[in-house]
């Protein structure tokens, strides 16, 4: 073996030793070597704690590696070891920006479990809190990613809008922030008419603002330069790797579970899907921006067409009573007894029940062994299979691109990591 | 659908299938694990069941006698919009099972996830490491045998 060659071998044993350790390396002759660079998990622009490892080339990425697991809590573990009723409040915390989607999500898993159906009120209720959700997502993604590509302005304009709806939510759930309003075969409260009154408001000045932020970057040269032909996957390739939501319509595939597999009350009210073919960051900005259009449409008929009535299934060995019935009636008093003890008891069996959220296909898988608790319970949450595509946007991209996709793919961290 | 796609896994390998379930509308197949493969390439390929996007993979404890771990495939088709989960039994003295992520690429990260939380070993895979715990971790959090609030000490400290 000759001494280049030896020199080589050595190299590269010392360079995968150096990537094993997480540690940042360069050789002295840059030209002819590649540079590891460690991106994140404290980068602002990786939107929590995700780390890159990326091989660079000068400034061009050869191979990037996500890197996932600083935030594991573990909740699939905490939802084995409790029952359904008290594992709502954690289904906030997975994806904090669209707390209200989580609720939903779980909820309409456990009641598939269980076999409950519940009142129409409540199911046009919750669309309107999974829309409200999808509404506050979307602007905290439009600021963040302009953010990340150098436009603060609406950063604080998207976070503005967004204030309005954590308004909306303390009228409608009595807290801003991690709701978990609903409950297994209801809600936890029905809506005022207070609430009622400013989702109107706030539908009525949207669209103004939306086109505002739309105006300012779209005729933006700085903006449309760094978004398009960016971070680009191909049709086949979103769908083998499990893309799914705004990503996967940016490729134009046309595909949306609230139209595909309906759920709640969705194929009673009329919205169009947003489709764009170029598979870039910037097509998915424009998918999330016709998204938002379309949400406001659906909230006005929800709105319109929410009829009067219980927001609870009548089913008391598994919908707990309401607290003031609690407090006076024997009956309900057992109820809430047993309920809060020893769960709500689905049959064995399992299911699985996926909604559209704000980033893509978020699903429950619940294994019942019959008893008061889940014996498995599986979150496909979005962020976590769409950051897997990240080395094919990213590959032949330069560093600067990196901020541009990783914004676009709106991860977060508390469902990516779980 | 749910018949079409039956007839044609019944035609196709009859053997390779271990029972089909049903609750609540949804359909389970399980099936042996030496044709894992050959189903999964077929129930991809076909192109009137192209079940073309796999949407998760996770591993699962049975509460069942018989095999103590299994894993579950869930997978969707875009065209026929309809869902079918594939189940494989994994006895606990071998803990094997070929690797799909030739077929449909999103199982990488998935099957990483149930490799760290069960220790289930996919043959073939590309990257076979754990994803959320760190690499030093002896255990496999998500089987039952774990407690919920760790094993004290379990957890080394960063090296100095």
């Amino acid at each position: 073996m000759s001494f280049e060659q030896n020199q080589h071998e050595a190299r590269q044993k010392i360079l995968k030793a150096l990537e094993n350790q997480h540690t940042t390396v360069m050789f002295s002759d840059s030209l002819e070597n590649e540079m590891i660079l460690n991106m994140g998990p404290q980068h602002p622009a990786t939107h929590g704690v995700l780390r890159l490892l990326l091989r660079l080339d000068g400034e061009t990425i050869v191979a990037a590696v996500p890197d996932l697991g600083y935030l594991h809590r573990g909740y699939e573990k905490l939802a084995e070891n409790m029952n359904y009723h008290e594992f709502i409040p954690h289904t906030d915390r997975l994806d904090y920006l669209s707390p209200l989607a989580n609720n939903v999500a779980y909820v309409l898993a456990v009641e598939k479990l269980a076999g409950i159906e519940v009142p129409q009120r409540a199911q046009y209720l919750r669309v309107i809190c999974a829309e409200l959700a999808r509404l506050a997502s979307h602007l905290v993604w439009i600021g963040t990613m302009a953010m990340d590509v150098g436009a603060v302005t609406v950063l604080l304009w998207g976070f503005r809008e967004r204030e309005k709806i954590q308004d909306i939510w303390d009228l409608l759930t009595g807290v801003r922030f991690t709701t978990s309003f609903t409950r297994v075969g209801g809600m936890a409260q029905d809506i005022s008419g207070e609430a009622i009154a400013a989702i109107k408001k706030f539908l009525d000045e949207l669209p103004a603002s939306l086109d505002e932020c739309e105006n300012v970057l779209a005729r933006n040269r700085i903006f449309i330069d760094r978004c398009e032909g960016i971070g680009y996957v191909s049709k086949e390739d979103s769908i083998a790797i499990g893309l799914t939501g705004p990503l996967l319509r940016a490729v134009g595939v046309d595909h949306d579970l609230r139209r595909d597999v309906p759920y709640l009350v969705y194929d009673k009210l009329d919205f169009h899907v947003p489709v764009y073919q170029d598979g870039d960051v910037l097509a998915r900005f424009y998918v999330r921006i016709t998204e938002m259009r379309e949400s406001i449409k659906i909230l006005w008929q929800a709105l319109d067409k929410m009829p009067a009535g219980p927001i609870h299934a009548n089913k008391p060995k598994q919908v707990l009573p309401r607290k003031e019935k609690v407090y006076g009636k024997m009956e309900e008093l057992i109820h809430d007894f047993m309920l809060i003890n020893f769960g709500i008891n689905p049959p064995i069996g399992e299911v699985y029940h996926a909604i559209e959220a704000s980033k893509g296909e978020l699903g429950f898988y619940i294994q019942s062994k019959g008893d008061g608790y889940p014996w498995r319970l599986k979150i496909r949450s979005p962020s976590f299979c769409n950051i897997q595509s990240l080395p094919m946007m990213l590959q032949g991209g330069l560093i600067s691109d990196v901020v541009a996709v990783i914004g676009s793919l709106d991860p977060v961290m508390g469902e990516a990591d779980k | 659908m749910k018949e079409k796609l039956l007839n044609k896994l019944n035609a196709l390998f009859k053997e390779a299938i271990e029972s089909v379930e049903e609750f609540r509308g949804e359909l389970t197949l399980i099936i042996k694990r030496e044709y894992l493969l050959q189903t999964a390439q077929v129930l991809h390929d076909d192109p009137e069941l192209k079940f073309d996007s796999l949407r998760d993979v996770c591993g699962a404890e049975r509460f069942l006698p018989g095999d103590r771990f299994e894993v579950i495939y869930n997978l969707y088709s875009i065209q026929n919009k309809f869902r079918l989960r594939l189940k494989v039994h994994l006895p606990e003295n071998d803990l094997h099972i070929p690797t799909v992520s030739s077929i449909w690429t999103a199982a990488n990260f998935a099957e990483r996830e149930t490799y760290d939380m069960y220790g289930i070993v996919f043959d073939g895979h590309p990257d076979m490491r754990r994803i959320y715990m760190p690499e030093e971790f002896e255990y496999h959090p998500l089987r039952k045998d774990f407690p919920l609030m760790g094993i004290p000490g379990s957890l080394p400290l960063p090296r100095k």
